[in-house]
């Protein structure tokens, strides 16, 4: 009687074993560049003839940037 | 700063490859590969057709870091997408999984067979010393380092295309939408034909 009880609980430890709530898809894992480092454009000295930041200076180089960007806007460009 | 991104202006763009040619210029691409094109949609169709120039668009979760088995992808400070060529294995992953066909390979033989994939850069280069001679060979020009912006969004005669920080793009765009306003009012139309409606006749007396 024992037996057949144990064996009944083993069943359903067995039959419920399937019940488990695995991941059913993959998973992403961000990889990491595996490349040679890049230099930054504000690290370099301005070319002679172009525009002018200050070398190493990031703000200095985004405010040059973003001079020249705004000369896609005629309406300012153009208008101003 | 914001990320660097592209945007081009449907209503504007007019077809004229002008940004191809530029990058095809700028950056001496070989034969066969595009690293930017012009599709148009509605050829023809009067009305209907608008034309869109497409390149990488440098991804804020770019599919073609993920699914690179060599990670060869990386993404710049200023949110440009590049990649090393040295670690390439030519294996097309990136070109599937890219929405916008960027990644190009260059196919040479009578087999076809597959190069390093090659891309828009945002004219940033690559990996290796800004501005020398290795960087323009592989990746061509690095504009953004002698503090310039891409070379198909500077010249684009239409100013459809418009590249930098995103936030700066965004707006122009913005106001040129709000002060052109919608159908016939659409920019082009009152610089060609004057401010009148589509069909006005011209004033009396006036001198055409």
């Amino acid at each position: 009687m024992k037996a057949a009880l144990l064996a009944l609980v083993a069943l359903g430890v067995f039959g419920l074993a399937a019940c488990g709530e695995s991941e059913q898809v993959v998973v992403y894992k961000q990889g990491k560049y595996q490349g040679k480092p890049d230099g930054r454009p504000w690290e370099n000295d301005p070319l002679a003839a172009g525009p002018k930041w200050t070398k190493g200076d990031q703000a200095s180089w985004e405010t040059q940037i973003k001079t020249r960007n705004l000369a896609q806007h005629e309406h300012r460009r153009i208008y101003q | 700063m914001a990320r660097m991104k592209f945007l081009c202006d449907a209503e504007r763009c007019i077809e004229c490859n002008g940004c191809v040619t530029a990058c095809k210029s700028e950056h001496e691409v070989p034969w066969g590969v595009n690293r930017r094109r012009v599709v148009t949609i509605n050829d023809g169709v009067a009305g209907a057709e608008k034309s869109i120039s497409v390149a990488c668009m440098h991804c804020s979760d770019a599919p073609c870091m993920a699914v690179c088995p060599v990670d060869c992808f990386y993404k710049t400070a200023d949110g440009v997408v590049l990649h090393d060529k040295d670690l390439c294995i030519g294996c097309g992953y990136c070109f599937y999984a890219c929405p916008f066909g960027a990644p190009q390979f260059p196919q040479a033989g009578a087999f076809g067979l597959r190069g390093k994939m090659d891309k828009c850069t945002f004219c940033a280069g690559g990996p290796e010393a800004d501005r020398s001679e290795a960087e323009f060979r592989k990746y061509g020009r690095n504009r953004l380092a002698e503090g310039k912006l891409p070379a198909c969004a500077e010249m684009c005669s239409t100013k459809a295309l418009l590249g930098g920080d995103g936030d700066v793009i965004a707006d122009i765009y913005r106001e040129r939408v709000l002060r052109r306003g919608k159908g016939s009012e659409v920019w082009g139309w009152g610089t060609a034909y004057g401010p009148g409606k589509p069909g006005a006749q011209p004033p009396a007396g006036a001198k055409s």
